[in-house]
């Protein structure tokens, strides 16, 4: 029997709001044009700009607190932000704007020769300790065409200037939304071109919740898992199925600051142990083990590739950054648990007797309907599962060959579609840029097989 | 609905019993949802079926009729309850439901307040992110709709994760006792800046509010309002485009008669002309279905600016 009384502490690492020394954080820098994440410690560092900044001032701090690259005499570091000082976002100046945006820019020349500060001007007002917000003040004071821009565009300098001389890192929590935004926006192709509304329509529609028991084929290094563990609160089990002996990478878990009791209830297990041995199935195990390794052999390959990805993103998420060797000098960070173990044998017993409670597949470099036809049988009657991929015909295949094997009903291929807007007063509008593609769900409810009546 | 209740979770061993609330499902877009009693039954266009003769199958199951029509007994989910309740108002629908439970980063444990609760179709998913030991707090004016509300979650099982209060929100704001206790905030009401700055009250530091409005200008407003007291406001719109798929034979341009065929578009007789055009294999197509919603609400979140 599962054990079912393990639940994840309430006020614990799950839901903490300050962080912890060792704690992964997201870092977001300057309103999102970077967004890295990073494990807190004592000796980390992150690079943004030319500058070199300790992150030891983000240990205890509330997640959503923002921090000002300021120089010191002992180098540049990280200055906390009081929010409301700010008093130069580009919300609080919009009622005035449209009350003057009578002027144009017709009178405005563009050169060179706007600007009368130097690089050594500033040089020498950060020597003399000036702040980086005095230093945008001084450009703004010292730029010929500031007075004769619209209020649109003195804003936009403004911030120019500021993310440039005064950099500013907000610090987020991490989660399966904002992981998967920050990856979506800079490596796509790492997450297989998943996005956001998609990641959460298909846990919608797999019906993720606590105590499920879900099976999920992962190749996207674990955001899928890592996203279906967060709804489980380290209830129930993710269970990685495999072929072979090897388990697909699921790095991106790392990311998400779980607990240890949610850690231990992301298994892994091959697929000949999750198939009953019953006569019942028409495939001998013969043949099961060579199809398998057909599949390890085509696995290896993109598994080669995706660990080479992940070595790119943490070369350009932790850029420049000494985390690693800290992490494991750092007694308190040190895991214990680790996500991903092999399911043990009374885990997988229940799983045969009772058939998984939901199956997500998300592996876009295969062939849905080959992997669909061997996981669908593993699900219990009545189960829902969805099938992520970033093109539609193998979708399609795998939905059609579902309904003609009697496998499916409810079948469903969807393709959510995001807007962002802005909205301003008087300058209320879509994005100009969109994402057009976030990749389609093939969704569908398992049905008994023993309909002879 | 939940596997919280351990004897509710999905196996193959769990058969259909007296009191279970399973959902008949006749095709994707014709479903009903029925509470199953000894002497129930059920009749639709394919005839009369006794409950009696659904206790002791598994769900998923394949029921016939007295005439030999069928049914599918499925298991209720959060999905296909929002596909049968009773719409006693507008809903929201599984896409921007979706959108919601993950922008607002809603996990276990997690306390979550909604208003109006309307007709708990969000509320409904609300609640299966926030169990085990979490909870939904749901406000409606509606003292009718409350209750009805009320009865659904029982029905559902899940009135152990969601409470619904009677109040005028825009009038009175959330309840003190919340006050700080808030982990998210939701509100689908008609002039949700009224109820803002109670939202922001209720919610813990970094915390985050979501208002769903149908029209642009309510939109205006509320982000006019948020602006005092949030940051990373956000609105977006999103949709869902559903497929069609079917299995096709596209003959070839020089076959004569396949052509003639395809233009009358009678696919029995080009597959009657005895095997011929197997020549050439059918092939699987899929297209946008040719309808779908256009617009349902603008979604705007923004966070609990940080003091610290
Ligand atoms: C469109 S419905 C909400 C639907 C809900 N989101 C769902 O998915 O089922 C809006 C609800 O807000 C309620 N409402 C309107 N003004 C209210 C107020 N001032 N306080 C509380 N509820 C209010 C209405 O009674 C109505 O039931």
């Amino acid at each position: 029997m599962l054990a079912y009384n393990s639940e994840e502490n309430l006020s614990g690492s799950q839901n903490r709001r300050i962080t912890w020394d060792g704690c992964s954080v997201l870092l977001d820098i300057n309103d999102g044009d970077r967004v890295l994440f990073a494990r807190l410690t004592a000796g980390s560092k992150i690079k943004i700009g030319d500058k070199n900044c300790s992150l030891q001032p983000l240990i205890g701090c509330p997640f959503g607190s923002s921090f000002q690259v300021e120089v010191g005499a002992g180098g540049p570091f990280l200055a906390p932000m009081i929010p409301n000082a700010e008093g130069n976002g580009l919300s609080e100046k919009t009622d005035d704007q449209t009350m003057e945006e009578c002027r144009d820019n017709r009178a405005l020349v563009d050169n060179n020769t706007a600007q009368s500060l130097t690089g050594e001007d500033i040089d020498g007002m950060r020597r003399k300790g000036a702040t980086g917000d005095e230093i945008v003040q001084a450009l703004i004071a010292n730029s010929a065409t500031f007075e004769k821009k619209t209020a649109f565009s003195q804003e936009k300098y403004r911030i120019k200037k500021q993310k440039k001389y005064a950099p500013r890192v907000l610090l987020r929590r991490p989660f399966a939304r904002s992981i998967c935004e920050a990856y979506f926006k800079k490596h796509a192709e790492k997450i297989g071109f998943l996005r956001v509304d998609t990641l959460s329509l298909l846990l919608s529609l797999a019906n993720v919740t606590a105590h499920s028991n879900v099976l999920v084929f992962d190749m996207l290094d674990g955001i899928v898992t890592g996203s279906v563990a967060e709804r489980m609160g380290g209830t129930g089990y993710v269970c990685n199925p495999h072929c072979g002996t090897t388990p697909l990478p699921i790095s991106i878990v790392r990311m998400f600051n779980f607990s240890d009791e949610t850690c231990k209830r992301i298994l892994h297990a091959s697929l000949t142990e999750l198939q009953p041995s019953t006569g019942e199935n028409s495939t001998s195990d013969d043949q099961l083990v060579d199809e398998c390794n057909i599949k390890e052999q085509q696995n290896k390959d993109t598994l080669s590739s995706s660990a080479k990805d992940m070595v790119n993103m943490e070369e350009n998420s932790t850029a420049n950054m000494d985390t690693d060797n800290n992490v494991a000098a750092s007694p308190k960070s040190a895991k214990t648990v680790k996500a991903g173990e092999k399911a043990p044998p009374e885990t997988i017993k229940h799983w045969n007797e009772n058939g998984f409670s939901s199956l997500i597949i998300a592996a876009p470099n295969l062939d849905a309907w080959d992997v669909a036809k061997d996981l669908v049988p593993l699900l219990a009657y009545s189960a829902p599962f969805v099938i992520y991929h970033q093109y539609l015909q193998p979708l399609a295949t795998c939905m059609h060959n579902l309904q003609s094997n009697k496998m499916a009903i409810n079948l469903q291929v969807s393709e959510p579609w995001l807007r962002e807007y802005q909205v301003l007063p008087s300058r209320t509008h879509p994005h100009m840029q969109m994402s057009s593609s976030g990749g389609y769900l093939l969704s569908g409810t398992r049905i008994s097989s023993s309909d002879q009546n | 609905m939940l596997p919280t209740d351990s004897t509710k979770t999905l196996s193959f061993k769990r058969c259909i019993t007296e009191g279970d609330l399973v959902i008949v499902y006749e095709r994707h877009d014709v479903m009903k949802a029925v509470q199953v009693s000894e002497k129930g039954v059920l009749q639709n266009r394919f005839g009369i079926f006794k409950h009696s003769d659904w206790i002791g199958k598994p769900f998923g199951s394949k029921i016939f009729s007295s005439k030999g029509g069928f049914v599918y007994l499925l298991a209720p989910t959060p999905e296909l309850w929002t596909l049968v309740l009773s719409h006693r108002t507008q809903i929201l629908y599984i896409a921007d439901i979706s959108f919601v439970v993950m922008y607002l980063e809603i996990v276990p444990g997690c306390v979550v307040l909604e208003s109006g609760t309307g007709s708990g179709s969000l509320s409904t998913s609300l609640a299966r992110a926030v169990a085990p030991h979490g909870h939904v707090y749901t406000f409606d004016f509606h003292e009718q709709r409350a209750a009805s509300a009320r009865e659904d979650f029982e029905h559902t099982g899940l009135s152990s994760l969601v409470t619904v209060g009677v109040r005028d929100i825009q009038g009175e704001g959330f309840p003190d006792e919340f006050s700080g206790r808030a982990d998210s905030v939701f509100l689908d009401l008609p002039q949700p800046w009224l109820a803002i700055p109670s939202a922001a009250k209720m919610l813990q530091q970094d915390g985050v509010l979501c208002s769903f409005s149908p029209c642009i200008e309510q939109v205006q407003r509320s982000c006019e309002t948020l602006k005092s007291s949030f940051t990373d406001i956000r609105t977006f719109e999103i949709l869902l485009n559903t497929y069609e798929v079917r299995e096709g034979h596209l003959p070839s341009w020089q076959d004569g008669d396949g052509v003639l065929a395809s233009l009358k578009g009678c696919k029995k007789r080009q597959r009657s002309t005895n095997g011929q055009e197997n020549s050439r294999p059918q092939t699987v197509l899929a297209r946008r279905m040719g309808e779908t919603r256009g617009h349902t609400g603008y979604l705007t979140f923004a966070r609990l600016s940080c003091i610290r």
